[in-house]
């Protein structure tokens, strides 16, 4: 049965027509053609469809999509400035902080959530933050320096 | 593969675009031929367009495998655009009746070195194609004037996987798309007894329920219909349950007792005749043997796979993430029971393989539900438990290792059996039989072929079995064992992730045995100076301690090396690790990677390469284990297969040594055999437990304290 649903992404207030029990997750990428969010494992144990929800960064896998109407929704689409990237965009760019590229968005929603909250992690606390995301092509170690740098170029 | 056209184009605006025969799999190799072309035809890099492997365009270079692309593909499009560029620079000269020796070319423009005319590549070629072949003798570019090759580039389409932009085959989008889930089985073996096909029918939106033999799938308008219908028809499925597994924790036993075939290893290739006996030869002064494990382990592809298909008129269209567009073409046909011709299957990348994952099966999957729905593309993506359970694993291995010394404490004998299932699943079409997950299910089945043993140079089981080391006499015997309880295929690396694993921890042990520094006894054994570079590199970088490294007790810090060069013939590679071990817990602290894989194309791209093989090699020797047992596959998603995640990845270091006169030889790969042996040989030096069977979990630890 279909609801009619209004979502809040990156600004934007939109009306879809959803089962209000779908995750929010085939709401964004299908009904609004934001394919950053990743379908990772439906379970949320891997972080591949982060959303940033009223500033906390969620995974959409499995959340209804009832349960965040009106509520601020940003994605990574949702972090640049017109053509301007975000500085953990840009961050993760200037380090080459991906290889096949597929846990980068949750990764990069992960990753702002952090800063928002401790503008100069440890590499401890950057790793106790991101324990919820996977990357399988190994660049942690990439990461961890994109972080470092965001929060650089972010405190001046 | 002769002709230039089957490499390049040269657009009208002067851009080239290159086919690309073999695929990108996250590991740059995108990038790495666009520079190698852009090189060879004096062009700015950016103007080379890429274009994605398709049987409707595309050279057939069968497989991404094996870590050769550079080596034969990249080799192929800088012979051919070194040819394109010598024709073109003799059409131009032909046109303005001067010698071609008299042009050269800036960026694209060819111009007189002594005249005012000038031409770009994009007007003098007009549209039209070489039509002629690559040049036999063709001289390549000095690499002393190289602009693009060396330098490092990032890939151009980084951007887009910060800010969303679709460039998976996940994210792909058909018009009148619509949404496929299938329902797999119980277990492996599974029967189909009953579907109730309504059990579907009150979810909004399903079109199509899909059965065929024991294949059961569905087609929805929207991508939450289709898991719905999915998981309803699963409840409602009735299956006759197979004879249940073994359990995962007797695979070692399999090994040793299964029936298959011994072939004694010699320069790498397995020969035929009579396997030696293990004989201690005269001068031993001591003799040591160890034994050690590796289970199955997964490729575990973040991304679950995913394929996208369309039925027209008998013609099917199918996009895919495959690692051979080809061979899959082929596979397709055969389960299809059409012709070849018919298929069209074209590359869209996907989440990181490392080797043969689920991307093929999908592509099947698709297009048997799409044959349900014609004239309309079906996406199909597979949920997490598909690919976990589904996909094939890398083999389990079972190594026995034996070596002698002598007085002056060298190897004067050494002996290497290796137990192991096939690593070569991968689809291609093959009469009756079939590599492709759906087919094994169908109404009218084709069966999974008979695994054989593998021949040639550094097959799967025989990966780098046989060590680069100078040892005066060695038995190198593969046991090829032919019924594996699960379905294995090619994982990074194959065979050299155990094989060099058991080398590598073995060479400590002797080392130790003998009183010597493992990377002096290293040394000491190896004559090839390229390999003893990245040793000493490596080591220098992470700060070596020479010494003799003993066990301490209990706990600690440590350092350990590893060394392979791929195949003994690509890239070298040693990894230093170090770790910390408290209680029965290991901390990777830092990894230190150097390599020597022949001139550099992209030294940020091969770096990040590196890097990557050695997180993913630390972690499959640190967590992961399929296990299953009675109850089927155990390991079903990211809680019952743990990988290495951010809070226990250690820092990495990258040492790179260019060899700009050598040829270039692929890197992704090199690093999977050396980083679990580096870990092995450190946790002993930090805390005496020598750990001979992966993964290293703290029960392990706990046991080769107390042992």
């Amino acid at each position: 049965m279909a609801d009619t649903i209004r979502l809040k992404v990156n600004g934007v207030a939109r009306d879809i027509d959803i089962d209000a029990q779908t995750p929010l997750l085939y709401a964004l990428r299908n009904d609004l053609g934001l394919k950053g969010a990743k379908y990772g494992c439906g379970l949320e144990q891997c972080g591949a469809c982060k959303v940033l929800i009223d500033g906390q960064a969620l995974p959409s896998c499995a959340l209804p999509v009832s349960e965040v109407a009106g509520r601020e929704i940003t994605t990574v689409e949702g972090l640049c400035e017109g053509e301007v990237l975000h500085p953990v965009q840009r961050a993760f760019v200037e380090e080459g902080a991906a290889q096949c590229g597929y846990c980068t968005a949750g990764l990069i929603i992960g990753v702002v959530a952090l800063l928002e909250e401790n503008p100069r992690p440890s590499n401890a606390q950057i790793g106790a933050a991101l324990e919820r995301h996977l990357c399988r092509c190994g660049v942690h170690n990439r990461v961890f320096k994109a972080v470092h740098r965001a929060a650089e170029e972010m405190a001046r | 593969m002769s002709r230039i056209d089957d490499a390049l184009y040269v657009e009208r605006d002067g851009r080239i675009s290159v086919f690309m025969s073999k695929v990108e799999v996250g590991q740059g190799l995108k990038t790495a031929i666009a520079q190698l072309a852009a090189e060879e035809l004096d062009i700015d890099f950016s103007r080379v367009l890429i274009v994605r492997a398709d049987t409707a365009l595309s050279a057939d270079a069968s497989y991404t495998a094996g870590s050769n692309s550079i080596q034969t593909v990249g080799e192929w499009v800088r012979r051919a655009a070194a040819s394109a560029r010598h024709v073109m620079l003799q059409r131009a000269a032909d046109a303005w009746g001067v010698d071609a020796t008299s042009l050269w070319v800036e960026d694209g423009l060819i111009k007189e070195r002594t005249g005012v005319r000038q031409i770009t590549y994009g007007q003098l070629m007009g549209g039209r194609t070489f039509d002629c072949d690559i040049i036999d003798d063709i001289s390549l570019k000095d690499p002393c004037r190289y602009t693009t090759v060396g330098r490092s580039v990032r890939g151009n389409d980084l951007v887009a996987k910060v800010t969303g932009g679709g460039s998976f085959i996940q994210d792909l989008v058909l018009p009148e798309m619509l949404h496929g889930r299938v329902v797999r089985p119980p277990g492996p073996r599974d029967m189909l007894i009953d579907l109730d096909r309504d059990a579907a029918a009150h979810i909004t939106g399903v079109l199509a329920v899909v059965r065929d033999g024991h294949f059961v799938g569905v087609v929805a308008e929207r991508e939450e219909q289709a898991v719905d219908a999915a998981n309803a028809l699963r409840a409602a499925a009735r299956w006759e349950r197979s004879a249940p597994l073994p359990s995962s924790d007797a695979i070692y036993d399999q090994l040793q007792t299964g029936e298959g075939r011994s072939l004694r290893i010699v320069d790498g290739a397995p020969v035929d005749g009579d396997v030696p006996e293990v004989k201690v030869p005269a001068d031993a002064e001591q003799t040591l043997r160890a034994l050690y494990k590796r289970p199955f382990q997964l490729h575990a592809s973040l991304g679950p796979s995913a394929a996208l298909a369309r039925w027209n008129q008998g013609q099917l269209h199918v996009w895919s993430h495959t690692q051979g567009v080809f061979p899959l073409r082929g596979a397709l046909a055969q389960a299809l029971g059409v012709d070849v011709e018919a298929v069209r299957v074209q590359h869209v990348e996907g989440s990181g393989c490392y080797g043969h994952n689920g991307a093929d099966d999908v592509a099947l999957d698709a297009a048997l539900l799409a044959r349900a729905v014609p004239g309309r593309p079906v996406r199909v993506q597979w949920m997490r438990e598909d690919e976990h359970a589904w996909e094939a694993c890398g083999s389990a291995m079972l190594l026995q290792l034996q070596a002698s010394l002598d007085a002056r404490g060298h190897v004067v004998d050494w002996n290497h059996d290796v137990w192991s299932f096939t690593h070569s699943g991968r689809p291609r079409a093959s009469e009756g039989v079939s590599n492709l997950l759906a087919a094994w299910h169908l109404e009218t089945p084709l069966p999974a072929p008979q695994a054989r043993p593998g021949g040639g140079s550094h097959g799967g089981i025989h990966r780098n079995a046989d060590p680069l080391y100078a040892f005066p006499h060695r038995r190198v015997v593969k046991h090829f064992v032919r019924d594996q309880p699960l379905r294995v295929s090619a994982l990074r690396g194959l065979g050299a992730y155990g094989n060099v694993f058991a080398i590598e921890s073995f060479m400590d042990e002797l080392a130790l045995a003998t009183e010597c520094d493992p990377l002096d006894f290293r040394l000491r054994h190896l004559e090839d100076e390229r390999a003893r570079a990245v040793l000493c590199a490596a080591a220098d970088r992470a700060g070596w301690m020479s010494g003799v490294k003993r066990g301490a007790s209990g706990a600690g810090r440590g350092m350990g090396i590893g060394f392979a060069q791929y195949k003994n013939e690509k890239c070298y590679a040693a990894v230093v690790a170090q770790v910390c071990v408290e209680n029965d817990q290991i901390h990777l602290e830092r990894l230190v990677v150097a390599a020597d894989a022949g001139q550099i194309v992209n030294p940020e791209g091969m770096a990040n390469q590196l890097e990557g093989g050695v997180m993913q090699a630390a972690s499959w020797t640190l967590y992961e284990q399929v296990r299953y047992g009675a109850n089927g596959i155990e390991s079903r998603d990211w809680d019952t297969y743990p990988i290495l995640r951010f809070d226990r990845a250690p820092e990495i270091e990258a040492v790179l040594l260019d060899q700009p006169a050598l040829p270039s030889k692929g890197c992704g790969e090199a690093t999977q055999g050396p980083t679990p042996a580096a870990i092995a040989n450190a946790v002993f030096v930090a805390c005496g437990a020598r750990l001979r069977e992966i993964p290293f979990t703290p029960e392990r630890v706990r046991a080769a304290l107390a042992h």
